[in-house]
């Protein structure tokens, strides 16, 4: 049967940019105090008068803004679109995280959303105890969770350590034993958000076998964040593309993914300034500033070419001392496909951990390696090569041209993304 | 399927701001097992993380006995005739029950921002669950209690006129119970405006405590501030207990339901509050 059971009608989320009182009490009373004098607020940042004017006064943002679609039972839609689209945003209103500004979601049946794996574990708990109390959070009943507990564990792979504490599992055991509950969930609807972007390739492979299978069943409903539209493509069927808070395409997978690059293409995003109210591109230890990738010695937004040397620069700012940062810049294709990373992880240690502050990183492309082609740059700023502290998906993206500098000149595609001058020896015999 | 028909299945709608008032009882029912799991998590997290374990919850209140016995003996505190001991141990379980729940629960979104961000469960669950887990503590406390007690009345001969008040102590629990936790949810919604807050909270609530016949008598006051000290819910209930357990103190029907309408009042307001912050929280942190 193909009834409706997600009804999205009308909905929007407005969210307040910049501080919403300043978080003390003796703070805001001393706001208060200066403010009935006529004097300037004390707490305002410097630059934040003018920011204001900039965008009309308002500080109030529409993160989603007349949203309409309706899913229908059984089936695996795709979420896309690019950093801060709205996508999360989305989730979190459909698993009544957050509440709507305007509009109305109408659902049939239990949710359950994976916005991350192993949600409320606790480090002296047991695997044993952590698998109730993760399933619990999750919506799970004790006696639920008790019949599927011997397949939770041995999907998990962590059979050993159950009755171990959780302090001293690795983060990757960590994962899997909180991906082994979230699959064994038994929701009418699954909300994922980009949960598989943890864990090594095996466990990502198995994650989405596992929700694949489960949205094949036909009975369970699937809602998919990803950026990786490989496996997009590969669990869903249909796909909404999200941009700028709206819906600019939906349908079938194949058509949104190709609207979602289409619709990047066109911009070409070869710099990237961080917005100052952008929450995804800081972290406690570091703040982007700004992404960008250009020929050397033109400037951004010019056009680039296969022959040119290319310079991606990373400025950003490292809050603190003793410890290590690296940027990690992860290539893909135009289909969303890896092709290769680069990080800065072979550099100097010593000047890494001592430096502070404003940094630049700056990575040399070589001509001649690109094939004509548009290409997408994901961002990782990664602490002591362990922890992703920043992750900016999609953060870049650019086309390279052929080098007879005229797009129609070529017809057709090259067969491959990379076209490297390697050295060829030529020899007669 | 027509239209109609097919509206009225719907078993969850989503919309911008339900109603303040509505506690989703429901909700919580559904979550009873997640509300035992919480209590558990409390007690195996507390005592795997200390060497004596759960002894804790009986070593402190009779360190605390100890420590007023030894303030009361120097300062000559009055304790209308009842064994100091006893006298202490009784104000001071109580009172701690209800400062733990309101310690605890005015913590709930600060501590547990993290959860509430990544899944929904009925927020409510929380603070209850930390009720029941300090109720939990609050029983050992109880039985230490009532060992001390048969120990002074049988080897020491003291004259403890426990009567049929003593039956009003489940209701005593309640209120103290309820006091706590609505004062605590309140708090923990203004601190997720307010962090500073919290470091007035601990102090306020010691501060309150000796505002409170806790280690004192209330005949011991002075007639002039007696009424003001009785504006307290927590004070009449207190005495109730000693009233009940020990033959000494204020006992008033009058009060306990003065206690009973002040719960309700403070209760809606904090239901209100809650409500407010629980759809908003995660979209200001
Ligand atoms: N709590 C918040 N307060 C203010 N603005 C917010 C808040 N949460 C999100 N936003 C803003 O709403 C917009 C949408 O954010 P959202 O997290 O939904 O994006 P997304 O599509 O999930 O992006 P990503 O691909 O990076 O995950 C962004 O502009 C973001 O800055
Ligand atoms: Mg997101």
């Amino acid at each position: 049967m193909s009834d409706t059971i997600i009804k999205v009608e009308g909905l929007g989320k407005q969210y307040r940019l910049g501080q919403i009182g300043t978080g003390a009490l003796s703070h805001d009373i001393n706001r208060a105090w200066h403010l009935l004098r006529g004097k300037e607020d004390p707490y305002l940042k410097v630059g934040e008068v003018n920011d204001r004017t900039m965008k009309g006064g308002s500080d109030l943002v529409w993160a989603l803004k007349d949203i309409n679609f309706d899913v229908k039972r059984g089936e695996a839609i795709g979420i896309i679109g690019k950093n801060g689209a709205g996508k999360s945003t989305l989730l979190k209103i459909l698993s009544q995280i957050t509440s709507p500004t305007v509009g109305e979601i109408k659902v049939k049946g239990r949710i359950a959303a994976l916005l991350e794996v192993g949600t409320g574990f606790h480090p002296e708990l047991t695997g044993r105890e952590n698998i109730f109390l993760n399933g619990a959070i999750l919506g799970m009943t004790k006696a639920e969770i008790r019949r599927k507990l011997d397949e939770i564990i041995a999907f998990s792979g962590v059979e050993k350590y159950v009755d171990t504490p959780a302090k001293r599992y690795s983060s990757g055991m960590m994962v899997r034993l909180g991906f082994a509950v979230a699959a064994h969930l038994e929701p009418e609807i699954l909300i994922v958000d980009e949960v598989l972007a943890v864990g090594d390739a095996e466990f990502q492979k198995k994650a989405i076998g596992k929700m694949k299978e489960v949205s094949e069943a036909g009975e369970r409903t699937v809602l998919f964040v990803s950026h990786n539209m490989a496996s997009v493509k590969s669990l869903c069927s249909k796909g909404i593309v999200l941009s700028n808070g709206s819906i600019s395409f939906s349908g079938g997978v194949d058509e949104s993914v190709n609207a979602y690059l289409k619709d990047g293409n066109d911009e070409g995003m070869t710099e990237y300034k961080v917005l100052s109210d952008d929450r995804s591109a800081v972290s406690a230890e570091v703040e982007v500033v700004s992404v960008g990738i250009k020929a050397h010695g033109k400037e951004y937004g010019d056009s680039m070419r296969m022959d040119e040397e290319l310079e991606l620069t990373v400025t950003y700012n490292k809050k603190k001392k003793g410890f290590r940062l690296d940027s990690t810049i992860q290539v893909k294709d135009n289909s969303g496909n890896y092709l290769f990373v680069c990080t800065t992880a072979s550099a100097d240690a010593e000047t890494n951990e001592n430096a502070e502050g404003l940094m630049e990183n700056k990575l040399l492309l070589p001509k001649n390696f690109f094939n004509a082609d548009t290409f997408y740059i994901n961002l990782l700023m990664v602490i002591d090569e362990r922890a992703v502290a920043v992750k900016l998906n999609d953060v870049l993206s650019f086309t390279i041209m052929n080098k007879q500098l005229k797009i129609g000149a070529w017809m057709g595609k090259g067969v491959a993304p990379l076209k490297p001058d390697f050295k060829w020896e030529i020899t007669k015999k | 399927m027509n239209g109609t028909t097919d509206k009225d299945e719907f078993d969850l709608i989503i919309k911008p701001r339900q109603s303040m008032l509505s506690i989703d009882f429901k909700g919580l029912w559904r979550y009873r097992d997640l509300l035992m799991l919480f209590v558990k998590r409390d007690f195996v997290a507390t005592y795997k993380q200390t060497v004596l374990g759960p002894l804790w919850f009986l070593i402190q209140p009779i360190l605390t006995t100890v420590t007023f016995y030894i303030i009361g003996s120097i300062a000559n505190i009055p304790t209308d005739g009842i064994p100091p001991v006893l006298f202490y141990m009784a104000g001071i379980i109580l009172w701690n029950y209800y400062a733990d729940c309101l310690t605890k629960t005015s913590e709930t979104f600060t501590a547990n921002a993290a959860i509430f961000g990544k899944v929904y469960f009925p927020r409510l669950i929380v603070p209850v669950s930390i009720v029941v887990s300090n109720f939990v503590r609050f029983s050992i406390q109880f039985v230490l209690f009532l060992a001390f007690w048969l120990y002074f009345y049988f080897f020491k001969g003291a004259v403890l006129h426990m009567n049929t008040v003593a039956l009003l102590f489940p209701v005593l629990l309640l209120l103290m119970a309820g006091h706590g936790l609505a004062m605590g949810i309140i708090i923990s919604s203004l601190t997720t405006k307010y962090r500073d807050l919290k470091f007035l909270v601990t102090f306020g609530v010691q501060l309150l405590m000796y505002a409170t016949p806790v280690i004192y008598p209330l005949s011991s006051v002075s007639d002039k501030y007696k009424g003001l000290m009785l504006l307290n819910p927590m004070a009449s209930i207190i005495e109730c207990f000693k009233y009940g357990f020990l033959g000494v103190g204020f006992f008033s029907p009058a009060y306990l339901l003065y206690s009973l309408i002040s719960l309700i009042l403070i209760l809606f307001i904090g239901v209100v509050l809650f409500n407010k912050i629980e759809k908003s929280f995660m979209d200001t942190i």
